[in-house]
This record gives C-alpha cells, structure tokens and sequence, in this order.
C-alpha cells in the first residue's frame, strides 16, 4: 500500500500499452471494419440494384408476352378474315365461271340449233325445188323463182 | 488459509502486503521480508508483483488483439475476432458520442485502458488463496495478484492521463487559453484567487477521483474476499459465490467509468470553449 517507484513503472507502461495500441492495433482493426461495412453496403446496393434491374427485365419480358399475344391475336383473326374473303371471292370466282361455262355452252347450242335449222331449211328448200322441178319440169325457171323460194325458205 | 498457526489479522495483512523489492535504510537493495521492512524503503521501491501481474495482463490483452488486427479481413469474421472486433465498436462508439475533438490517440487510449483495468480486475475472481500459495511453495513470500488493488498501479494511469489533460489542454487552447480558463472563470477577474482554488481543485480532482474510485472499488473487492476466506472451508462458497458474481458486474462497471470518465477529460481538455 506505498506509494513507490512502482506508481512511475505503471504510468511508463501505461504509456507504452497505449501507444502499442494506437500503433498496431485500433488502426488496422477499424480500417478492415469500415472497409467490411463499405463492401456490406456496396453488396447491398447492388442487390438492391440487380433486384431492381430483375423486376424491370420481368415487366418488359410480360410486356412483350402481353404485345405478342394482341399481336398473334391480331394475325390470326387477319387470317381468319382473309380465309372467309378468300373463300368468298373463290365462290364468286367459281359461281362467275360457272355461269360463264353456262352461257357459252348455251350459245353454242343456240348457235348450233341455228345452224342445224338452216341446214334443215336449205334441204328443205332444195327439196322443195327439187320436188316443183321434177312437178313443173322446165316450166319454172330456177332462176326466176329463186327469189320467192329463198323468201319462202326465210320464213322456215 | 495459508497456514494453520496464523491469526485472523496477519492472515489478512500477509495478503494485503506487496512484494516489494526496495532500498533498505543500510543502503543495499533486495525484497522486503516483512511489512515494516517495505514501509523503511519509503519511496525507493517496486512492488514486483504489480507490475508484473500488470505488464503479463497488458502484454496479454495487446498481443490478443494485434493478433486479432492482423488476422482482420473484410470476410465474415469468427470466434475471437467478432469478440474483439465487437468490443472495437463498442469503444468507438463510446468516443464518438463523449469526444468531440479530433485526436486519433483518445480511442486506443480508451480501448487500453478499458481491457487492461478489465484483466486487472479480473484477477479480484481468481481465489485469494490460489496464486499466493503457489507462489509462496516457490520461495516468495507475500504476493498481491489484483494490480488495481495497489494505488501505485491505479495512480500510475490516472497520472498518465492528468499529463495528457494537461498536455492537450495547453496544446489545444494555448497556454494563455489554459491559464484563463484555471483563473478567470466562474467568478471573472476581480475574483482570481478564488478562480483558480476552485478550478485547480477541478483539475486535480480528476487524476486523484479517477485513481481512488478504481482503488477503492477493488481494494473492497478483495477485503471482502480475503474475509470470506477466514470463514470455515465448507461454508466458503455460500459467500463467495455471490459475491463473486456481484464483483464481475464491478470488475466490468469500473473499468467502463475508467474508460467513460478518460474520453470525457479528454474532450475537456480538447473543448476551446469553456
């Protein structure tokens, strides 16, 4: 319990302990702390950031989804459109041909009713005149009565 | 007890004397074999055991954690690491809320002192008993293994940081700043006399508050462990047990207000205001 040289033997060594420590043993300590804490935080903020980023990509990705879906609805409703067109014009186009075959079949039946009918006149008449010449003989000039004849074969 | 055929009353001073290795009256040097003998070699003298116990702890707590600072990394840290790096930030918080002033010497000085005066307490829980019979079964004679029970060891700090009051003071206020603030204030100039009594008894009481709050704390630590230990052998725990747990809580709070009341004289002495 003296007071004694030992009171300047702890008041050295306290000064040596303390400078031990300002010297090897705070500084290293808190700079790999504050540097841990700054890697914490940078981690953080770019987790933040990739989260971010995560949540842009996904409502892009879901637009792009949504538009492709208006889009191929759009397609195949055009298509559904262009089919009934295309189905509409191809039964006019074949109801047109049809009725054209028609018509042209029709007039060549009119045309050869036609034809038939004066060729059944011109026998008609060749017989005739054959029948009035082997009747009249000589007695009717062909040439004359080749007038009144065709008249008579025109109204066949 | 150390032995059978003491009394009551040399059994505590036995354990309350320091090994003391001194001058003695004739002039030659060696350790003092009784109290009388280290009271005759007045102040040239080193209580051995003191600064022995004191400089292993210190060296202990210092080579610990410049262990722990070198093996630092920015990785996750583990096991005794996380422990010393929690304590780093429960002292740098500690001097970021009570110092104000820039001095990158108050935080390892109030690291230092926290751990070393926690170590030095420490030894209070060690059972009396234990260390100065084995050190008395080699050869020597008395033995005080608490340092913070010695006012050599608690005065020797408190001196170390009244130098480092007075040393920033004048550093960071001038020496004209330092004199005006020990004489002109609270009364003004008329009234110096007055001034300076009252705040020289302010300066002064931090070194000798700070030194006997320590001491006496731990020197009534150990008195009450070194009475429980005059108790009969099987009734022993019953005291000391309880009171051993209590003292962890002083071992810890004393060295926090150590520690506390350092980071606050220091931003005293670095305020340039008053």
């Amino acid at each position: 319990m003296n007071i004694n040289l030992t009171l300047i033997g702890q008041t050295i060594m306290f000064a040596m302990f303390v400078w031990f420590c300002m010297k090897f043993v705070w500084p290293p300590l808190v700079e790999t702390m504050a540097a841990r804490k700054k890697s914490i935080e940078d981690g953080l903020k770019a987790a933040e950031l990739g989260k971010e980023e995560h949540a842009l990509a996904q409502k892009n990705a879901e637009d792009l989804i949504e538009t492709s879906k208006t889009q191929a609805a759009e397609i195949i409703a055009n298509a559904d459109k262009q089919a009934v067109v295309m189905i509409d014009n191809a039964k006019g186009a074949a109801s047109e041909e049809a009725d054209k075959i028609k018509a042209q079949a029709k007039s060549e039946l009119d045309q050869e009713v036609t034809k038939v009918r004066n060729e059944l006149k011109d026998q008609v008449s060749t017989l005739v005149m054959q029948g009035v010449n082997s009747v009249l003989d000589k007695e009717v000039d062909s040439k004359t009565h080749k007038d009144m004849l065709s008249k008579l074969s025109k109204s066949l | 007890m150390a032995s059978g055929e003491l009394t009551s009353g040399a059994y505590i001073k036995h354990h309350l004397q320091n090994l003391t290795y001194g001058k003695f009256p004739d002039g030659h040097w060696g350790f003092a074999h009784t109290s009388e003998e280290a009271k005759e070699m007045g102040f040239m003298a080193v209580h051995v055991d003191t600064l022995g116990f004191s400089f292993v702890l210190g060296a202990l707590f210092l080579f610990l954690f410049a262990r722990a600072a070198k093996k630092a990394s920015i990785d996750a840290p583990s096991g005794f690491q996380n422990f010393v790096e929690s304590i780093v930030d429960f002292i740098d918080e500690n001097v970021r809320g009570s110092f104000s002033g820039k001095n990158p010497m108050v935080a390892p000085l109030a690291l230092t002192t926290f751990i070393w005066i926690i170590l030095m307490n420490t030894m209070d829980l060690v059972p009396v008993d234990w260390l100065p019979s084995l050190f008395h079964a080699m050869g020597v004679e008395y033995l005080k293994v608490v340092p913070t029970t010695d006012p050599n060891a608690t005065f020797g700090m408190s001196i170390g940081i009244f130098i480092l009051i007075l040393y920033y003071s004048v550093k960071e206020k001038g020496l004209g700043g330092f004199l005006g603030e020990l004489t002109l204030h609270p009364f003004g100039k008329w009234m110096l006399p007055a001034n300076l009594f009252l705040e020289g008894v302010n300066l002064l009481a931090k070194p000798v508050s700070l030194a006997l709050r320590l001491f006496g704390n731990m020197y009534a630590g150990e008195m009450i462990f070194i009475l429980i230990a005059l108790l009969p052998f099987w009734i022993q725990w019953s005291l000391s047990l309880p009171w051993a747990i209590f003292h962890i809580l002083i071992v810890l709070l004393q060295a926090f207000i150590f520690m506390t009341l350092v980071i606050v004289y220091m931003d005293m002495a670095h305020q340039k205001e008053h």
